[in-house]
């Protein structure tokens, strides 16, 4: 077993213990490291991504939506595991079709024929199959750089690089179909694809820091209800207002 | 000359209540009041204070802000004391019209469309819709759960924006800020109140 199998073999190990098969409310179990990590990452967003994202927002919207196209397509690989490993059949259908159209009639992704077409692939992950499973959320927790997560997700983040077909040719070094790359590809399609959500999330989330008095919180709670919805396929549809009544 | 004031003010009271009187319908409901805030806040011959004025206006006729606030205090608001929850309304509801104004003026040049109406119970339905922001940017599903105990008078209790609850955000921060300060009542009071003098500074 090579140094980094161990320390990734360790650290699944470590996650898992916080994984809760019953946690039904996701618990904060460090919440004081979490808000310096949030503070930290406040910074890093305030200094290099934000800056960077407004810088991209002025590019010709063709590219800026071409661009979006071909981070999202790559990541869509990541759907057709993760469809499968959830049995859902149509979803695996829609992923694969889609990564093929785009792949070829989109021009390497940058055009989205498939949506056209009908296909329309869900983002999956196996923080999501993991919880289409009945595995709870277990402890929130916030990652340096990557930002707001769970022990489930921070889980499946590590585990998504032995299913994803881009991670295996980058930074697993193997080959797909004759097809290879190396670390540096796959970081800067991972680096765009955080600049461009951030480009599309630039006004949303000035608000959400005008008009918080506690933005942490905010951020978890919306992290948390986005996750919810992202395993049920739905959007939630709660009803925790009990006898609310004028 | 008493009698002749208090008639003054209780018809300008009744005309500025009736300027803003809605369908009772809810879908008709959401579809003219979205209508009505889009048409005012893209005026460009209403101030900044008229356009905040305006939006304070419908929404403390058209939001169940009373029950936003109950909902948002969580568990505490069965063990508060009348006295504080009295205090925490007042600051509530001064925080929410804030930041309110500040959340809408974004939407004002967007085009709006209501899609269905799902009648989940005699006392909700959630209206579907969606806003299509003129800087051609995705749209934006935003769903509305509009409280009809009284069939004649809906109000708004929540916004649902791409199945983000605005109203769960809020009941969790708060409570984040609660149970930091021991479930402390008049902390979160104070920090609503210091939110609504520096957005007025």
């Amino acid at each position: 077993m090579t140094l980094n199998k161990f320390k990734i073999f360790i650290s699944s190990i470590i996650i898992l213990t916080f994984v809760s098969t019953a946690a039904k409310s996701t618990e904060e179990c460090f919440e004081n490291v979490s808000r310096s990590v949030f503070k930290f990452n406040m910074v890093v967003d305030e200094l290099i991504l934000e800056p960077i994202a407004k810088g991209y927002n002025k590019l010709p919207k063709p590219l800026k939506q071409g661009t979006g196209n071909f981070t999202s397509n790559i990541s869509t690989l990541l759907s057709i595991p993760n469809s499968l490993l959830q049995g859902d059949l149509k979803q695996f259908g829609h992923s694969t079709g889609s990564v093929l159209v785009n792949s070829t009639l989109g021009v390497l992704g940058f055009f989205n024929p498939a949506e056209k077409m009908g296909l329309k692939a869900n983002k999956e992950d196996l923080g999501q199959t993991l919880g289409t499973y009945g595995v709870g959320p277990g402890c929130y927790l916030v990652l340096p750089v990557l930002g707001p997560s769970t022990a489930r997700d921070s889980f499946g983040l590590i585990a998504d690089t032995f299913i994803d077909p881009f991670a295996h040719i980058t930074i697993r070094e193997n080959k797909l179909f004759g097809i290879s790359g190396n670390d540096l590809d796959y970081y800067s399609v991972k680096g765009t694809t955080a600049v461009d959500f951030r480009s599309k999330n630039i006004k949303n989330f000035e608000s959400l820091e005008q008009n918080s008095i506690d933005l942490y919180s905010s951020l978890k709670s919306i992290y948390l209800q986005d996750r919810e919805n992202k395993i049920q396929n739905s959007k939630s549809d709660q009803d925790d207002w009990g006898n609310l009544d004028n | 000359m008493k009698k002749l004031s208090i008639f003054l003010i209780t018809f300008v009271f009744f005309l500025f209540s009736n300027l803003y009187a809605f369908s009772s319908d809810p879908k008709e409901f959401v579809t003219e009041l979205v209508g009505e805030a889009i048409n005012k806040l893209s005026d460009k011959n209403l101030t900044e204070d008229e356009k905040a004025k305006f939006i304070e206006i419908i929404a403390l006729e058209n939001v169940d802000i009373k029950a936003l606030g109950m909902y948002t205090l969580g568990e505490l608001r069965k063990s508060a004391e009348k006295k504080e929850i009295e205090k925490y309304q007042i600051a509530f509801e001064k925080y929410f019209l804030k930041s309110l104004t500040s959340r809408l003026s974004d939407y004002s040049s967007s085009k709006f469309e209501v899609i269905e109406s799902d009648k989940k119970s005699a006392k909700y339905t959630i209206i579907k819709s969606k806003i299509i922001p003129a800087d051609g940017g995705p749209e934006i599903k935003i769903d509305w759960r509009i409280y009809t105990k009284d069939p004649e008078k809906p109000l708004i209790r929540d916004l649902i924006v791409e199945g983000l609850s605005l109203a769960r955000t809020q009941k969790e921060e708060f409570s984040s800020i609660l149970n930091s300060n021991n479930n402390d009542i008049n902390l979160l009071i104070k920090k609503l109140d210091e939110f609504v003098k520096k957005s007025n500074n």
